[in-house]
């Protein structure tokens, strides 16, 4: 892309997102070894109301799967992309048409192209980052796990979820 | 509204990263979770832990919340993506590596390494089925043409125990990433404070916190940081990047991304060679990292003010110290560690074995023991310690001369030293 990926994993932007409630997860599968599972999984706990996306599944841990963005019959907010980077200009129209306020897109997951579309259409985008460990990092226990949050604070949270 | 604060410095990092406030309970010191395992809030919970869909605390094997405050502040000075803690710094060099390999792989070393690491690298490996190659640690192409196609990782010290060599640190990344090789740096003489290898390039820092991270000399404990930059799945290492039979058909890079060598590092690694580093340990050596950056500038000065001394001594053939104005490691030194060469050196009494004992008996201030990096500044007599088995010829082999000592310069007083080693030089003439 033209600009360094940074423009697109602003902290501020990142956390505007995760407090959003209503997340789509384009290419959720069913199958629990595959990224996309995990990360749907962790937001479900995670007290998010999570819609998978995915024509080639009927339902994911119960949750309707829908075939694509514009067949979901309530508001999103955040849409979150594992799909390969050439779905994405479409994803981006379809995130636009159904008034999502964030374009999320998944490690590896970048397209120009669609971020473009989803900025010109009024959406934040954030690209190349994990949903989760992003949520892990700002609002989870992902320190329990020596992971690096580059959180410096003295400040007493009042409590931490999963 | 203003932009909020990020806050950059080391001395704030070193006392703040890894350690908030803890959220139930207002503690302001890092509590210390003296547990084996932790309560699970359902099933769902439990099970979810243990698939890895969330972070939770199973089995004090694998996590801990007091050393994952400690791993966390490594991690965050090291400029790391995460870190995970072990028992001892050889726990730590050896699941590093054990996290990568698998029998038929090959790695490359400096030879100029701490003794413990040589041993575990010749007999470890060798028992693992792993092929190993020493190399001159400042010869470059001799590092290049090491490289097979088994070759999976890049090994040096970023300043050489005992020797004092400093390892050029870039040009080592260049020529390892040009064949898809990961780069692993010890960096336990240099700490963080005065370098930090994964801004030069190196994708794996190990460190023995035993020594300056935690400075006191109480607790036993190592760390292995990653950058998450380096691609596993670049067709080297099948072992992180395809399906784990260890972890029902995980593919960890995939799966995990940039935390994906640290995720299988620890619920592989450590789980299974379960060399875990105690909680209290954890708590003690977070506490001395508190006070790094303060004491490293006093442990290099100290070094510094000693080296000189010795240097200008006529009791003393040669001074290993790379800090040293008249050192063939200048350039690197200027380059890697502009704030310092660290604080253990060599130098070589011309009495041979003798001298080198009559030296010990008469010190008063260093301490005669085997270990390096505690504010105490200690002291050894390699010939006739940690290789006493050896013979003069074997010693020489080694780089260790019959009358070679090893100092570890503490942050006393820098005249209270040089009067200590004055004595002790005045009785062995």
């Amino acid at each position: 892309m033209s600009k360094s990926l940074t423009s697109w994993q602003q902290p501020e932007v990142i956390l505007q997102a995760l407090h959003k409630p209503s997340i789509a997860v384009v290419g959720m599968s069913s199958n629990e070894l595959r990224a996309s599972n995990f990360v749907g999984y962790y937001l479900m706990r995670n007290g998010y109301q999570v819609t998978p996306v995915n024509p080639r599944e009927e339902a994911v841990y119960g949750l309707p799967c829908y075939p694509s963005l514009k067949d979901i019959p309530h508001a999103i907010d955040v849409v979150d992309v594992f799909r390969d980077p050439s779905a994405v200009p479409d994803i981006a129209s379809e995130a636009v048409a159904i008034g999502a306020q964030y374009l999320w897109l998944q490690f590896g997951v970048i397209s120009q192209e669609g971020v473009a579309i989803a900025e010109a259409g009024g959406l934040r985008c954030i690209v190349d980052k994990c949903i989760k460990i992003e949520h892990a990092r700002y609002m989870g226990r992902m320190h329990w796990l020596g992971f690096n949050t580059d959180r410096i604070s003295a400040r007493r949270e009042a409590s931490e979820s999963s | 509204m203003p932009t909020p604060p990020h806050f950059k410095g080391f001395h704030t990092r070193a006392i703040h990263a890894g350690a908030r406030p803890d959220p139930r309970t207002g503690s302001r010191a890092q509590p210390i979770h003296q547990t084996t395992s932790y309560v699970f809030e359902d099933s769902e919970a439990a099970a979810a832990y243990f698939n890895l869909q969330e972070y939770g605390n199973t089995y004090a094997r694998i996590m801990n919340p007091t050393i994952g405050a400690l791993e966390e502040r490594i991690a965050n000075l090291e400029g790391g993506v995460g870190a995970v803690a072990f028992a001892s710094g050889l726990a730590a060099q050896h699941a590093a590596l054990f996290t990568m390999l698998q029998p038929g792989d090959h790695v490359v070393a400096a030879s100029a390494l701490y003794g413990g690491t040589v041993t575990q690298f010749k007999h470890l490996l060798r028992k693992m089925s792993v092929d190993l190659d020493f190399v001159d640690a400042n010869d470059l192409d001799a590092w290049r043409s090491a490289i097979r196609d088994n070759t999976k990782v890049f090994f040096g010290e970023t300043i050489g125990n005992p020797s004092g060599c400093i390892l050029d640190i870039e040009a080592l990344a260049g020529i390892a990433h040009d064949a898809g090789i990961a780069l692993m740096i010890d960096n336990t003489f240099a700490t963080p404070f005065l370098c930090r290898p994964l801004e030069w390039g190196a994708d794996i820092v190990t460190h023995s916190v035993t020594k300056f991270l935690g400075g006191h000399g109480t607790s036993l404990g190592g760390a292995v940081i990653e950058s998450g930059e380096f691609d596993w799945s670049n067709g080297r290492y099948p072992v992180i990047a395809e399906p784990s039979p260890a972890y029902h058909g995980l593919k960890f890079h995939e799966t995990f991304g940039t935390f994906g060598y640290l995720m299988k590092l620890r619920s592989e690694s450590l789980r299974d060679l379960g060399a875990c580093m105690s909680p209290f340990n954890a708590f003690l050596l977070a506490q001395g990292i508190e006070t790094l950056p303060l004491r490293m500038s006093q442990h290099v000065s100290n070094a510094e003010a000693v080296a000189e001394y010795l240097a200008a001594s006529p009791h003393i053939a040669a001074v290993h110290y790379a800090g040293l104005p008249t050192s063939q490691y200048q350039p690197l030194v200027q380059k890697y560690l502009p704030r310092g060469a660290g604080a253990v050196f060599c130098f070589d009494l011309p009495g041979g074995r003798d001298a080198g004992v009559k030296l010990i008996e008469n010190l008063s201030l260093f301490s005669h023991l085997a270990n390096v990096g505690d504010a105490k500044s200690l002291v050894i007599h390699p010939a006739t310690t940690t290789h006493r088995q050896l013979s003069d010829e074997e010693l020489a082999a080694a780089g260790i001369g019959p009358g070679t000592i090893r100092v570890s310069i503490g942050i006393e007083d820098a005249q209270d030293l040089i009067q200590d080693l004055e004595y002790a030089l005045g009785c062995i003439a």
